[in-house]
């Protein structure tokens, strides 16, 4: 079996990840073993922050296929943060980073949130307004299908009523 | 009220209450991670950003009140002595990080220290609830109603997709972490709590020694807490971790009734041994002290032990903390010196009640 790292050398170690139930199997030389931070680990003080840079440099890799070598390597514009800086700490800078990296983020959240990348909680009620009134949007949206199907002309009116008096406030907020 | 009454006072106002199954729940808490949209994280932000925050804080929020707590103390870390911020570390008020900060931070603590928002630690706010016993619904109500009443005034870093934004991935999404403190001396004298474990791990929740991230369990109390803060709701989060904490209750009682049965001769034999260490010894490290505390604890909720309440051991537990005997002595201790204190301390308090 080849490196699943380099693919180049033979396999010479086996990894078993596991991360919230969700197991992982990887088969890797030793000198990519070294390098990808398979063995990386200190033999005290391993804290959470390891793991994590452990965890970022083996998703970091090209993204969309580009082929590593980046010559203009991406910076945050808010506050300077590079995107190896965010590799090596395993924090962001600040608020914009997240727009900034946004394109490296799914696979880290994925694995650091087993699984999920879109927050499904609480909503502010002044910054958030109007994503809660979009939220409520949507949830009036169905219940008009379901008043069509059933043919409650009348109540889908007064729904549709609400609807368009719900988006006029998002219009408004915005200009 | 003054910085000097919560360093004097072991025990929190908010503790004296006793909460739902309190038998082996000491404690809820809910944290809220929440960052101003205008400003870099305290890892990368400008000085000037910082004090800036701090400013607006203590502005907007020194003496106010907000439902049932009231007259919040602004207290700026640097103005801390090391056995001050300890002791603050010690009554769960500060994280160990923030007492290590040296950059412009603070605390921002209710009369009865239920409340406490903690100003440029990783993130620009921590807010903390804590309550006694066992109520984590509760607990959410409440700390959502006072991230609203902050949020009157400040704007959140937050993104539709993400959610709240916060230092560290690990925190995205709901920014929270929900943790309950239990007492489980049963299950971890039959082992059983090392077999479950990594089950709780599976369900993305974390088991953890009292003081938090690396401590270890001294004197048998654990505190599980979420560790996914993004892709599920706040009131799914509370759920799960509720139904694992009742899980580990009805265990940890059968446990108790198991050994009872058993060995209730052998029981009784460590409890009143542990009691007479607390009662007699004249050098007690802390290890020995919580252990000890540990086992009359359970000895009062078995009925065992009679004329000790649970309030003066709950108060133990902090009071024979080394930040918390340096503070009572007023200067520095050696290990011996505090080793000599605790034991003293201890003596007159269980006396007191015996």
């Amino acid at each position: 079996m080849e490196c699943q790292e380099c693919h180049k050398r033979p396999a010479a170690l086996h990894f078993t990840q596991v991360i919230n139930g969700d197991k992982t199997e990887v088969y890797v030389c030793e000198v990519c073993a070294k390098e990808k931070g398979y063995m990386s680990y200190p033999e005290e003080g391993y804290s959470l922050h390891h793991l994590l840079s452990g965890l970022f440099n083996s998703t970091f890799e090209s993204p969309k296929g580009t082929s590593g070598q980046q010559t203009h390597e991406l910076q945050c514009p808010q506050c300077e943060m590079t995107l190896s800086e965010f590799k090596r700490v395993g924090k962001f800078g600040c608020p914009t980073c997240y727009e900034t990296f946004s394109d490296h983020l799914d696979s880290i959240f994925r694995r650091v949130h087993s699984g999920n990348m879109r927050h499904h909680g609480k909503i502010p009620a002044r910054v958030g307004g109007d994503m809660r009134i979009k939220k409520q949007v949507d949830a009036y949206k169905e219940e008009l299908q379901r008043l069509i199907q059933n043919e409650a002309f009348e109540e889908a009116a007064t729904v549709r009523d609400k609807i368009k008096e719900l988006e006029k406030q998002t219009r408004g907020d915005n200009t | 009220m003054t910085l000097q009454h919560f360093m004097n006072e072991a025990i929190s106002p908010w503790m004296r209450e006793e909460g739902p199954d309190s038998d082996i729940v000491l404690s809820t808490r809910i944290r809220l991670a929440r960052n101003f949209a205008q400003y870099s994280f305290p890892i990368l932000a400008l000085d000037k950003d910082l004090q800036h925050i701090c400013q607006f804080i203590r502005q907007e929020y020194e003496h106010q009140s907000f439902q049932d707590y009231h007259d919040f103390s602004f207290v700026p870390i640097q103005d801390l002595s090391p056995i001050e911020r300890r002791v603050l570390v010690e009554k769960h008020l500060i994280s160990p990080h923030l007492a290590e900060q040296n950059h412009a931070s603070a605390v921002l603590i209710s009369k009865n220290e239920q409340v406490s928002i903690m100003v440029n630690e990783e993130d620009h706010l921590r807010i903390q609830l804590y309550f006694p016993g066992f109520q984590l619904n509760h607990a959410l109500k409440k700390v959502f109603e006072l991230d609203d009443w902050l949020e009157g005034k400040i704007d959140y870093a937050f993104d539709e997709k993400r959610g709240y934004l916060t230092g560290c991935p690990t925190n995205v999404g709901t920014g929270m972490r929900a943790s309950v403190m239990m007492h489980l001396p049963s299950l971890s004298w039959t082992q059983q709590i090392n077999r479950m474990i990594p089950a709780i791990n599976q369900l993305g929740l974390v088991v953890r020694g009292i003081y938090g991230e690396g401590s270890e369990a001294t004197g048998n109390i654990f505190q599980i807490s979420n560790q996914i803060t993004l892709g599920k709701s706040e009131e799914d989060i509370v759920e799960d971790l509720q139904s694992v904490v009742r899980e580990l209750i009805e265990h940890e009682r059968k446990a108790r009734n198991y050994i009872m049965e058993q060995s209730s001769t052998r029981l009784e034999d460590r409890i009143f041994r542990s009691y007479g260490v607390l009662a007699y010894s004249r050098i007690i490290e802390s290890k020995e002290a919580a252990r000890c505390l540990s086992d009359v604890r359970l000895g009062i909720d078995l009925g065992i032990i009679e004329n000790v309440s649970r309030n003066i051991l709950n108060e133990l537990m902090v009071l024979t903390q080394p930040g918390f005997l340096q503070q009572y002595a007023k200067k520095t201790l050696s290990a011996n010196e505090r080793d000599v204190l605790r034991a003293s301390l201890i003596r007159e308090r269980i006396q007191l009640e015996g």
